[in-house]
Formats: C-alpha cells, structure tokens, sequence
C-alpha cells in the first residue's frame, strides 16, 4: 500500500486535514451519510466486492485510513477509480454505511480538490463524458470513445473498426452527435447549478494535528438503524 | 396505463433493439408510452463522481419535464433507472439540495416537486400489468429454452425495490410463464463492470468472462439482459473475451423484453432481432419461424 511520504500516525497535515474537510461536506449531503461512524472493519464489503481483487486499497481499509486521516493516500489510490458503482457492499454492510455513495464522495473530493490518482484515465472519461453532455445534452457515444483513446491510447481506435462495422450493419451505429432542441436552456440550468455547488465549498478549518477519528462527523445526527 | 417514456442516451441508436422491443411489447400488452419530449442525458453513473448539485439538476430536468406530463417515468436502461431513482431519494431527504436544485431548473423554466415515480419496465410489467394478462396474450411457448436471467445490479440495488436484491425472481417467473426454463444463475446480480471496459479493460473482461462462462455452464442457449450496458459488454467483447482467455462461447444476449416479444409472437424485425451481433441460434431461431398456434 502507499503510504504519502509525510504522514505521521495520528496526525494530519493541513492539505490532509483540508482534504477530510472537504469530504466531510460531502458525506453531509448523503441520504445517511454518517452512517459511515458504524464500521465494525469486518470486510463483508471487500467480500462482496467483484473487483476488489485488482484494488490497491480494499474497501474496508478505506474506512480505516478515513478513520486515520489519511486522505492522501485515498485520493492517489486507484480503488476509488476502480469501483463500477454495483452497490454489492451498500447492500450487505451490516452497519448500513452506504459505502458506494462514499466512494462517489471520495471521487468528487479527489476531483475538485485536484489530486491525481494512479488509475487518471477514469478521471479522463469522467471529464470527456461531462463534456459531451454539455456540448450536445445527450451522449454521443461514440465521440466519447474516439476522444478517450485518441488521448490514452491512439492505436486502439484501429481496434474498434470491427466492432463500428458490425454496429454499422446492424444499424446501431449513430456517426454524428446530435444536439438537443433545449440546448440553451439546459445550459442555463447547468451553470446555474455549478454556481450553487461552488457555494455549497466547505470553508477550510484552522489546521489541528488532532483532526482525526471520526470528529467532524459530530454534528451530523446518528439515528437509529430503520429496520430493512 | 399512460407512461412517460425516458429511453435514455444508448437506447436511441446503439441499442435499438431495447427500445424497439420494450415499445413493441407494451402496446402489444395494451400501454401507452408517451416519449418525453426533448429530454436530455441523466448524467449516468459518472456525472455524480464529478459535481452532485450539477449531475441532480441535469437529472432532475428529465423528472420535472414527466412532472408536467403527470406521469410515471419508464425507464428501461438500468443506469438511467438508478440514477434517476437516486435523483429522488436525496431531493426528497436532503431539503437544501431541494432547494438548490429547483434554483437551477428555474433557469430553465422549470421546478419539480421530487414526487415523480421512476419506474423500471420489469417492474411494470410484472407487478401492475401481472403475469396472468401476459400469459392470456402469448401466442408461441418456448418450450426447453434454457435461460440464463441476468439482472445486473442497478435495477435491483442499492435499495429495497421491486424485487429481492441478492436473490430477484422476476425474469425467472416471467419466462417459466411463457414456457421456458431458467437455468441455474448464481450470478444473476454479478457486476459486467459497465464502464470498466473502458477504463480497466482486463478486470471488466474477466467479469464478463466468468458470466458467460456460468451461464454456459448451467447449460443456457441465452443470456437475457435488462441493461444496455451488461447486454453491450456480453455482445460485443465476446470476440475479445474468446482470444484473451482461450474460450469458445457464442451466447446469443437478448434483452428481456426481446424474448418477450417473441413469446407474444411479435414480428422478429418489430422488436430489433435483426440488431444482434451473435445469430440468435437455432432454438430462438426456430420460435421465431414457428407460426402462431
């Protein structure tokens, strides 16, 4: 596992202790979001996992460096890039932490805060897929094949004139983006919608080495598990 | 019932064959779908791992556009279905998300209340048109189809819905319904990875891999899908999947609504049989050319 090469157990660094800040914000706007103060580290969610196995970090052990204040670490890891979004481990966590939605938050922290990871080519999609909607309000599909690998890997686009044939002769294959008629309007929602979540940035807290554990999450209520 | 049909992004042209199908069979079982009109892209998976408050307006545009229709969303692509689900779930538990979101729909003439019922065509053709209207209305019997039935994750994950979320039973009975019989399919609710295979071709390969290699095992003569993105992985890669590991598979992939068609006897062409990659085979193949009985 990678450790970042400043970290001291127990204590943070002021990028750590922004970085947590900023994921706190984010764990706040899910639906049960502090539910994640209930892990037991048991593992049923690495076990449910269908690709923890190519992870660098397993899930539970995500918790566990949240728990530690090492979000350096999180953010350069490749698990949070990794993960398919399937939510086999939201539905078996015993404690009910809804980890796939805390992984998404961890994906957002990473983004906006600028960390690179070591798997960049999700955050590449990610990017490419935000663009193409907003240039034209539905999916192209395949503009965003063709721009994702003309920046990651060129000679593979030679490798998908089959499959674009066979999409060709079945009638499937859609050559030029279209856009939608609302364009404008959709537009105006978009950017109205950024200028809100710039807002919603958490404000950095005065740097304490003793910022970890789960203190932050104190003033989000810890209500009684419903029964599922 | 009137729905407000949502076909998402992949249904309009690379996976016709899902569109065709879920339209032929609900007028065939006597529903109305009613397509919303210029609606736009739910952001998918991958908007909400960049901007939540942007990736729920983009959503929620779609929900308020139904709103103004007053009716319930279909919404056949398992990605959209969750996504717009989830749409609901934080308007409705988060107020100031709510409120924000409103704020920015309001740019574009638009509000939406978070009451819009999002609704997967399983779920609607299973629990409110109900198993005994389908069986008055099949014309072929598809008897000794051996079906794998694979959910995938998102139509019946992460929350409580309409059918069990380790163990769903929905697809099984539909086709036992039309005289078919579902094989044994452990991974029945098993991830394909969706866009893994791009980003982790190997990783999504290997998951693909291993349920096609299950399904075949248990002896199935097709794969149904409730998904765009499952059904494209199984289809398309299965060339790839073949020279990476050593394996010989040819499992024709359906969509669920496809097979259905063709229990309801619906024209091959009318339901998009003629956008599959892999021939259907000889079983599905010759229900197809039986004539109505």
């Amino acid at each position: 596992m990678a450790h970042s090469t400043y970290s001291l157990p127990g204590l943070m660094t002021r990028s750590e202790a922004e970085l947590r800040q900023s994921f706190l914000k984010q764990v706040e706007l899910i639906p049960a979001g502090e539910h994640i103060k209930r892990c037991i580290q048991c593992g049923t969610c690495t076990g449910s996992c269908p690709v923890s196995y190519a992870m660098d970090i397993s899930p539970r052990q995500l918790i566990a460096l949240f728990r530690a204040g090492e979000m350096e670490t999180i953010m350069k890891s490749r698990t949070i890039w990794i993960c398919a979004s399937c939510y086999a481990c939201t539905t078996r966590c015993p404690s009910g932490i809804k980890i796939t939605d805390i992984v998404y938050a961890l994906k957002r922290t990473a983004m906006e805060n600028e960390r690179k990871s070591n798997a960049p080519q999700v955050q590449l999609l990610a990017k490419l897929f935000v663009s193409n909607l907003m240039s034209y309000g539905r999916l192209h599909e395949g503009t965003l094949i063709r721009k994702y690998y003309m920046k990651t890997r060129i000679l593979k686009l030679f490798g998908f004139i089959p499959l674009a044939r066979k999409l060709y002769r079945t009638k499937r294959l859609a050559l030029f983006p279209k856009r939608i008629k609302a364009y404008a309007s959709l537009s105006r929602i978009i950017a109205k919608a950024q200028e809100l979540e710039m807002r919603a940035a958490p404000e950095p807290l005065p740097y304490s080495p003793e910022y970890v554990g789960y203190k932050g999450l104190g003033d989000l209520k810890l209500e009684p598990r419903k029964g599922e | 019932m009137r729905y407000a049909y949502y076909p998402g992004c992949s249904l309009e042209k690379t996976q016709r064959g899902y569109d065709e199908s879920v339209r032929e069979v609900f007028k065939a079982l006597g529903q109305e779908l009613v397509e919303i009109e210029d609606w736009n892209c739910c952001g998918a998976t991958v908007y909400m791992s960049v901007k939540e408050t942007v990736s729920l307006a983009v959503s929620a545009r779609n929900l308020a556009l139904a709103e103004t229709m007053g009716l319930d969303v279909l919404a056949p692509c398992s990605s959209c279905y969750t996504v717009l689900s989830k749409t609901n779930r934080i308007l409705n538990q988060i107020p100031e998300m709510h409120k924000d979101v409103n704020e920015a729909l309001a740019e574009g003439g638009l509000s939406y209340s978070g009451k819009t019922r999002v609704r997967h065509p399983l779920d609607i053709l299973m629990n409110d048109i109900g198993i005994e209207t389908i069986r008055a209305r099949l014309r072929r019997n598809l008897g000794g189809l051996k079906i794998a039935p694979y959910y995938g994750c998102q139509i019946v994950r992460p929350d409580k819905g309409f059918d069990d979320r380790e163990d769903p039973v929905l697809l099984d009975r539909m086709f036992r319904a039309c005289g078919g019989e579902p094989v044994y399919f452990p991974m029945k609710v098993r991830c394909c990875g969706g866009m893994l295979m791009t980003t982790f071709e190997e990783t999504a390969l290997k998951l693909n891999m291993e349920l096609l290699q299950c399904a075949s095992a248990n002896g199935a003569d097709v794969i149904v899908t409730t998904c765009p993105l499952c059904h494209f992985n199984l289809e398309a890669y299965q060339d790839r999947i073949n020279d990476v590991f050593g394996t010989t598979l040819t499992m024709p992939i359906l969509y669920f609504t496809q097979l259905l068609g063709i229990a309801l006897g619906l024209p091959a062409k009318s339901i998009g049989l003629d956008s599959l990659f892999n021939p259907p085979g000889d079983k599905i193949t010759s229900f197809v050319e039986t004539p109505y009985a």
